[in-house]
């Protein structure tokens, strides 16, 4: 009886052994380059998988790129697998458990900069396609500066289909009328006009949950350092403990103080309700609440609500990208560079973005398609300089951002700026950000 | 003075309100749900978030209908499914814990009542490799995860069931010729049904509203309706009506079968699958 | 007769075998390959990964790493969650159950309004929850409808943490609990009588007084740093929103129960000049430990899925409301620390398999 029962465990954990070392398939790519993407004249077809975390309000904007791609090439079979919830991690959740298991779908969303670099680059995961940028011109209309950001020496490895911009703050001018604020241009005279705020009981800067405020942190630390250091402390030549990035956290802390007290219940919208119930006079954040002002709340820009960049942050333009890449072993690859080529095109862009709320990274798109914010969006982002956001993946890898988040909850309890900043810093050590 | 006529009706009044406050403190957070969803998008705010709608509207009604309906069929076939072939996995399972001891049998239920409190999250990978091997994808593979995590928790419920059934009833079964087999098939089960709505509900409730598992195992066409959920409720600016008009509709068929089986499961309690 | 008896017992294995196998592979075998994760130090999302074996180094992070300050308060908070889950939906279970033992009208009408919170999933009422507790809203505004003020209480945001102990004396803490536990079970035996039982624990109380407050005062402390670590008050709102859904659970076993006493124990307690109060007290209540032990391996269960809960109220960043769950979750999947999200399973495996050992001993104790 034993007996048995012995030899029935060894083989299951002998089973199970096999299963835990995976199951390994050779992805075979037999023609020219593995590691570019191969163009040619094939009609696309059969089908093609798309992976996204857009729902809700952002899906008539996919549903309009995907029938703009549709038009071009009929025999595609699109499916629009979104897996939404929690911004974004149930759908890495999907994404990476199939992707350890060789099972990628043929394209996926994900943010252009370090998060697509660190996490897939860095793993060979993803086909370089510079062939696919050269073929189709994007070099040129593309501006130069996001295909710095987005690419490596090694290659391009993403299409952006939009850019957001981070350092936006919120008002309603009615309100700061009624208060008789103006609306600040630098940290101190925010600071200066919290104050007042505060005394007639307004809450000044209205916050939602963690991310919200690592854009907050993000804000600060461009207002605080000026593009030239904030570029030089993600590529690692400023250090993290240098007396100016303590500053950034000390402003942050001065920050924290003219927030409500409830940030981590409420949503972003929640805090943008804030603003437009007159609770609060001020929210930073992405430009996507144009959209929710415009579309839900049905407010007008320029007269329902009013926009400026974040205080310190003129001239500036935080930006973030939602692009998509082909991932190597996918199953269709003619299927997924269509849709790329869709995802770059003018049509695709000028479908998608205007919908969204966003701008076209296209320097050529036609702009009265656009809203009166995100025409005085796209101006900035032709204008200013541009660098990148770190709440939405653009300068910092995923494991960085991840111990961020902690870092930065831990700073909110203790307020302690100089160990914020040396927590940061291993942080950036452990995640190959720094040395 | 009070009379012990009165101080019995105090004790009833009392008694009465106590019951009912609670009561409606348990109603709250459904109160709560259904309001939203008869609100337009608009009306949705923090500030009013007690009042009933100005306006009853069921915009949130339809755009959960449209996107959890496909869904359905799927949910229907996974929870029936995983909840028969876990039920009688485990009266199966549990009679032999319970009445055909063999050595080593004791040793065996506690390495597979272990096996409950594997934390779910971190066998999502390994889950999907061994499923992915054995070709088990789409709804068959969640079917089979379901019922093989399912099997500590529902041999235990069975077990804990048959050990209240006197092993006399077993020796005259035997006496009177039944065999190893017509025993269980004869006896047992008839005797098992008040167990089989027990473990019915419980494996029914968990697997309906199982998540995790339920979209990294499925593709778009056999998602669950949990994903559907999810649906609604995510994306930068969640539409609060739709998601709370689709948790209640998500809940109806589980709902229905507390309603209307509750007597039961307390029946099915008070057998014995309670006692340890 | 006794070829038959084996046959039988062969039998028996045999149809035990497809579970056996299954759960060997699906739950043994996944144990097994994520210890063995665990001890490398696998991370990204390379397809063909470099896991170098490190052994304990993983678990050593998570104890004494600066940037794992927040495991520790999940670990710590995870005591508070179970515990306080497990009592507060047992002991409301208990009373509510009591409620309705008494042949009332409508029985059925207030059981199924306290049973009905189980049939949804943790994510729906989660998400109902958070609206509730929302400190602007919700039930903070509960007490201006009787003419109060509105609650200040921060519920989910709230940030302050009482009961706080120093994770240098982490050791100490835990050997006094058992020294407590280990008292209290000393007591019960001398109140016994067991002769034989009463040196077992004496001696077992003196092992542990003596390590508490002579051995480990001596060795070195585990952290080179004081750390303070406590009750965090957020967590109640998510405790709040498990209790209103399980505690239907635990009354319907514990109605199950009392019913289960039959009607001539209630006479003769009666008949014998017990009142309502001493009825329950010593006679039904003690008969219902066999349903408390089997309770509480369930909602043991039920407190890992509290995953879901904490998730659909508090998010995956809320410092405060943390539990080990929801940190794997974020470090496996939106880190690609894989190594390090398995050595977290690990730890909240063996601590949700902790709550089993009564039920196991009782059981044998039973059997034996």
């Amino acid at each position: 009886m034993k007996k048995v029962f012995a030899i029935v465990t060894i083989a299951a954990l002998v089973m199970g052994s096999i299963f835990a070392s995976g199951a390994k398939e050779a992805s075979t790519m037999s023609s020219v380059d593995e590691n570019k993407v191969t163009l040619n004249s094939n009609t696309p077809k059969g089908d093609l998988e798309i992976f996204s975390w857009w729902a809700g309000d952002e899906g008539p904007a996919l549903d309009a790129l995907i029938v703009d791609f549709k038009g071009d090439y009929p025999e595609v079979n699109l499916i629009n697998a979104t897996v939404t919830g929690g911004s974004g991690v149930n759908a890495k959740a999907v994404l990476k458990t199939r992707m350890l298991n060789n099972d990628p779908p043929e394209s996926f969303q994900v943010h252009a900069g370090q998060e697509l670099i660190g996490t897939w680059v860095d793993a060979d995961r993803m086909l370089d396609l510079t062939p696919l940028f050269e073929d189709q011109g994007w070099l040129n209309i593309f501006p130069s500066d996001v295909i710095e950001l987005i690419g490596t020496d090694d290659g391009i490895w993403s299409v952006p289909v939009c850019v957001h911009k981070s350092n936006v703050m919120w008002y309603i001018p009615s309100n700061l009328k009624k208060w008789g604020v103006k609306v600040p241009k630098t940290l101190d005279e925010f600071f200066a006009v919290a104050e007042v705020l505060q005394a007639k009981g307004i809450v000044p800067l209205s916050m939602g949950t963690t991310w919200t405020a690592v854009e907050n942190w993000e804000n600060v630390a461009l207002a605080t350092l000026g593009v030239a250091d904030y570029n030089k402390l993600w590529n690692g030549e400023l250090a993290w403990t240098d007396p100016k990035v303590v500053e950034v956290w000390e402003n942050f802390g001065k920050l924290l103080d003219y927030t409500n007290k409830d940030a981590a219940s409420l949503s972003w919208q929640q805090a943008t309700d804030m603003v437009v119930g007159g609770q609060a006079a001020f929210n930073f954040m992405g430009d996507w609440a144009a959209g929710y002002m415009m579309t839900t709340l049905k407010l007008a820009p320029g007269t329902g609500f009013g926009w400026a960049n974040t205080p310190g942050t003129t001239g500036a333009f935080q930006f973030l990208s939602d692009s998509f890449g082909i991932p190597k072993g996918c199953s269709n690859q003619d299927a997924a560079v269509a849709w790329l080529k869709a995802c770059g095109s003018k049509s695709g862009q000028d479908a998608f973005n205007p919908l969204k709320g966003s701008i076209p990274v296209r320097t050529d798109a036609d702009m009265s398609l656009y809203s009166a914010y995100s025409k005085s969006a796209a101006d900035n982002f032709a204008n200013d300089d541009i660098v990148g956001s770190l709440a939405h993946g653009v300068v910092a890898n995923e494991g960085f951002m991840n111990d961020f988040n902690a870092v930065l909850e831990r700073f909110n309890e203790s307020r302690d700026a100089k160990s914020a900043a040396q927590a940061s810093k291993e942080i950036a050590v452990s995640n190959n950000m720094a040395n | 003075m009070k009379t012990s006529l009165q101080k019995k009706r105090t004790k009833k009044i009392i008694y009465y309100v106590v019951i009912i406050l609670i009561s409606i403190t348990f109603l709250i957070p459904i109160y709560m749900a259904f309001i939203t969803s008869l609100k337009g998008r608009a009306e949705i705010n923090l500030a009013t978030a007690w009042k009933l709608p100005k306006k009853i509207t069921f915009v949130g009604y339809t755009n959960a209908i449209t996107t959890l309906g496909p869904y359905l069929k799927n949910s229907i076939i996974l929870t029936v499914s995983a909840t028969v072939i876990s039920s009688f996995l485990g009266a199966i399972n549990g009679y032999i814990f319970s009445k055909n001891k063999f050595k080593g049998s004791e040793l065996i239920f506690t390495l597979m009542l272990f096996g409950m409190f594997i934390p779910y999250q971190i066998i999502l990978i390994p889950l999907f490799t061994a499923l992915r091997t054995l070709h088990f994808t789409g709804l068959k593979g969640l079917i089979l995860a379901h019922v093989v995590y399912g099997i500590p928790i529902v041999t235990m419920l069975f077990r804990n069931f048959y050990d209240q059934i006197p092993n006399s009833i077993l020796e005259s079964g035997r006496i009177d010729g039944a065999n190893y087999f017509t025993v269980f098939t004869m006896l047992i089960l008839p005797l098992s049904i008040p167990s089989f709505v027990v473990v019915g509900i419980w494996q029914f409730t968990q697997i309906w509203n199982e998540f995790l598992w339920a979209i990294c195992l499925t593709s778009q066409e056999t998602n669950p309706i949990t994903v559907g959920l999810s649906q609604l409720s995510g994306g930068q600016a969640v539409a609060w009506n739709d998601s709370m008009a689709g948790a209640i509709i998500s809940a109806i068929p589980v709902l229905c079968i507390y309603i209307f089986l509750g007597k039961y499961f307390i029946q099915g309690l008070l057998s014995g699958s309670v006692k340890g | 007769m006794s070829k038959k008896n084996s046959r039988e017992k062969l039998y028996s294995v045999l149809i035990l075998l497809p579970s056996i196998i299954l759960v060997s592979i699906f739950v043994y075998g996944f144990i097994g390959t994520t210890i063995y994760s665990s001890m490398t130090d696998w991370k990204g999302m390379s397809a063909n990964p470099v896991k170098n074996f490190i052994g304990w180094d993983n678990y050593k992070t998570l104890f004494t790493s600066f940037i794992q300050i927040g495991f520790r308060q999940d670990l710590v908070n995870t005591v508070f969650y179970t515990l306080i889950l497990l009592f507060g939906t047992l002991i409301l279970g208990l009373f509510l159950a009591i409620l309705l033992d008494r042949q009332v009208r409508y029985e059925a009408v207030y059981r199924t309004i306290f049973l009905y919170p189980m049939a949804l999933s943790f994510i729906v009422s989660g998400t109902v929850w958070r609206w509730l507790l929302a400190p602007s809203g919700g039930l903070n505004v509960i007490p201006t409808w009787f003419g109060g003020e509105k609650g200040t209480f921060q519920w989910i945001s709230s940030k302050v943490q009482i009961l706080q102990f120093n994770w240098q004396n982490i050791f100490q803490i835990i050997s006094a609990l058992l020294l407590v536990i280990f008292i209290f079970v000393l007591i019960s035996s001398i109140k016994s009588g067991n002769k034989k039982e009463k040196i077992k624990y004496s001696i077992i109380c003196g092992f542990f007084a003596l390590f508490t407050f002579v051995v480990l005062p001596l060795l070195p402390p585990p952290l080179a740093e004081k750390e303070m670590h406590g009750f965090n008050l957020a967590t109640i709102g998510i405790i709040f929103a498990g209790v209103w859904q399980y505690s239907g659970y635990a009354m319907a076993l514990y109605l199950a129960g009392l019913r289960g006493l039959s009607g001539s124990i209630r006479e003769s307690a009666r008949l014998d000049g017990a009142n309502e109060f001493m009825y329950y007290w010593k006679i039904a209540i003690p008969n219902l430990r066999p349903i408390t032990m089997s309770a509480v391996v369930i909602m043991a269960h039920i407190s890992l899925k509290m995953f879901d809960l904490i998730y659909a109220m508090a998010g995956t960043d809320n410092e405060f409301t943390g539990h080990p769950s929801v940190r794997m979750y974020t470090t496996t999947f939106r880190a690609n620390k894989f190594a390090l999200g398995s050595a977290m399973a690990v730890i909240l495996f063996l601590f949700a398999a902790l709550f089993i050992i009564p039920y196991i001993i009782r059981s044998h104790k039973e059997r034996g």
